[in-house]
């Protein structure tokens, strides 16, 4: 898919109001988003993506000018897993983000400068709120499914316990209902890292050299917590640069030097604010709200296909399997996989082959039950 | 479980431990929880179905009476296909031959067997007596066919329907 191109959603314009589930209100709220593929006549083939922490609205395809495609290209187009021959996939870009929807680094109009702190604290729930009022815009009643890792899966989650009755299936991916506290304590460093940097001074820093070093070493930490031990082993070892080094502590080490790259490069499009904001909605996050998990998906239509990865230690197996638990108590029709991989987290976004094959089956499955109905 | 679901028009759920079985079963557009027997039954709530069927599976288990108690416990009823290790020609193998039996049911070599459990059709029913079990029907098959008299000695598989 050549020149694709991201879409703007703009609503809850004065005098209405986008209630946050704080309590709070936003307004002139944008979402980004793209889609593929073709909306059917009935508008039953409409898929939801949902995307995971710095992810975007840029799922599958080329924008004009780039080498590189969408961040899920490998899943959605042509023949593959999110068949855009067959289906019609959307992605929206979360609020709270950077990457083109309302969050810390837009405008906020009643000051005319970045909303910076000023912008109220978001959750999952809100990020579904904001993708259901695109839903809605979009005319479609009836989702065929939502698909999503990390905290996309959160958000597919989410879509299950809010809106049942919106979607036909759900497909959480190496995801979990509510964060443990390893999860929250690394997400702690980064953001402590960022608010260490005196650049980030109190998130006021628009406009002039923002937290970079913090941001940098935040991403850093994460990209330890995405792999494993074993395909550091394998894209590394105890790989090092040839040659005399500027100083005694520069990157001697492979890892060293591709921690640093990656850290370097996330500054140039990621916000730090938004980084603070997403890692506490995901923090907080609990899709029941404290009670039974298997009670608040009671009475859920949809169909759900969990799946995790074995050497995923950020979000384990086990996270998964107390989803596909509360859908078995709740009488929720679920199908689990754990797929063998040695990637970790990130398998998510590299274990293609496996993950195409159960959920295009998957897929076929329910969108044929709308047809008997 | 593909059949079921077709022809009976029945709701069904899988339990397969094998990756490569859980892909194939979703492809057949079937539901299926990927982990083993003994994980697989205990999340569900009393009663949760009319059958749990487990074919050819007990002897591969590790906690027997356990997954036996929950198998009975989520379903209304249980049939359970059982091999019979003391069928007559796995006799003859151990107690003439003197070599542990390779039999059409029981094909494995004792050092690369899946099963970890030796049982037979007698051992079955006396678990069945100690837990309380009820045994509402029962078949027994030899090679290809049913077995009339003596099933402990010329079944190769017994397939009781029990509840509790």
């Amino acid at each position: 898919m050549d020149n694709v191109k991201t879409k703007y959603f703009t609503f809850a314009g004065s005098p209405d109001k986008f209630v946050l589930e704080s309590g709070e209100i936003l307004r002139d709220v944008t979402l980004a988003y793209e889609t593929y593929g073709e909306l059917n006549a009935e508008r039953s083939n409409a898929i939801l993506i949902l995307h995971a922490f710095t992810g975007d609205a840029h799922a599958a395809g080329y924008h004009e000018g780039d080498k590189k495609p969408g961040w899920w290209d490998d899943m959605i187009g042509s023949g593959k897993a999110f068949d855009t021959d067959n289906y019609f996939v959307i992605c929206s870009n979360v609020i709270g983000g950077c990457s083109g929807s309302t969050g810390p680094s837009s405008i906020n109009k009643a000051t005319g400068k970045p909303y910076g702190l000023d912008f109220p604290f978001i959750t999952i729930g809100d990020m579904v709120n904001a993708q259901k009022a695109l839903i809605d815009e979009l005319g479609i009643d009836k989702l065929l499914s939502v698909a999503g890792g990390s905290m996309g899966g959160m958000q597919a989650l989410s879509w299950l316990v809010k809106y049942p009755d919106r979607i036909r299936s759900a497909i959480p991916i190496a995801t979990s209902a509510k964060h443990s506290p390893q999860q929250i304590a690394f997400h702690e460093v980064g953001r402590q890292s960022i608010m260490s940097d005196p650049n980030w001074n109190g998130g006021d820093y628009y406009g002039s050299e923002g937290p970079d070093k913090g941001l940098a070493i935040a991403r850093m930490i994460g990209h330890i917590t995405y792999m494993s031990d074993v395909s550091m082993e394998e894209k590394f070892g105890r790989a090092q640069k040839e040659g005399k080094l500027p100083s005694k502590f520069d990157a001697r080490f492979e890892v060293e030097n591709y921690l640093r790259y990656r850290g370097d490069s996330f500054v140039k499009r990621f916000d730090a604010n938004s980084y603070l904001y997403l890692t506490k909605a995901m923090d907080f996050y609990d899709a029941s709200s404290g009670e039974p998990l298997d009670t608040a998906l009671h009475g859920a239509k949809a169909k759900v296909l969990v799946i995790a990865f074995k050497s995923d230690w950020l979000y384990p197996a086990y996270h998964s399997k107390e989803i596909v638990k509360a859908c078995k108590r709740a009488g929720v029709d679920v199908s689990y996989c754990e797929i063998e991989s040695t990637y970790g987290h990130d398998a998510f976004l590299l274990e293609a082959v496996e993950e195409a094959h159960l959920i295009s089956h998957f897929l076929a499955k329910a969108a044929k039950n709308k047809e008997h109905k | 479980m593909e059949l079921l679901t077709k022809q009976k028009n029945v709701k069904a759920v899988g339990v397969e431990i094998d990756e490569k079985a859980v892909h194939d079963t979703v492809e057949k557009g079937l539901s299926v929880f990927h982990g083993d027997i003994d994980s697989g039954l205990s999340d569900y709530r009393d009663k949760s179905f009319d059958y749990v069927i487990l074919n050819q599976s007990i002897q591969q288990v590790s906690h027997v009476e356990k997954v036996l108690e929950d198998a009975l416990r989520v379903g209304k009823k249980v049939i359970i296909g059982v091999p019979n290790f003391a069928y007559y020609k796995s006799r003859f193998q151990l107690g003439v031959l003197g070599r542990t039996p390779i039999t059409s049911n029981l094909p494995y070599q004792w050092y690369e067997t899946p099963n970890v459990r030796s049982l037979t059709l007698s051992d079955f029913t006396g678990l069945c007596k100690k837990h309380g079990v009820k045994v509402l029907k029962k078949i027994f098959i030899g090679e290809n066919k049913r077995v009339p008299f003596l099933p402990n000695l010329f079944a190769e598989t017994g397939i009781f329907l029990i509840s509790r």
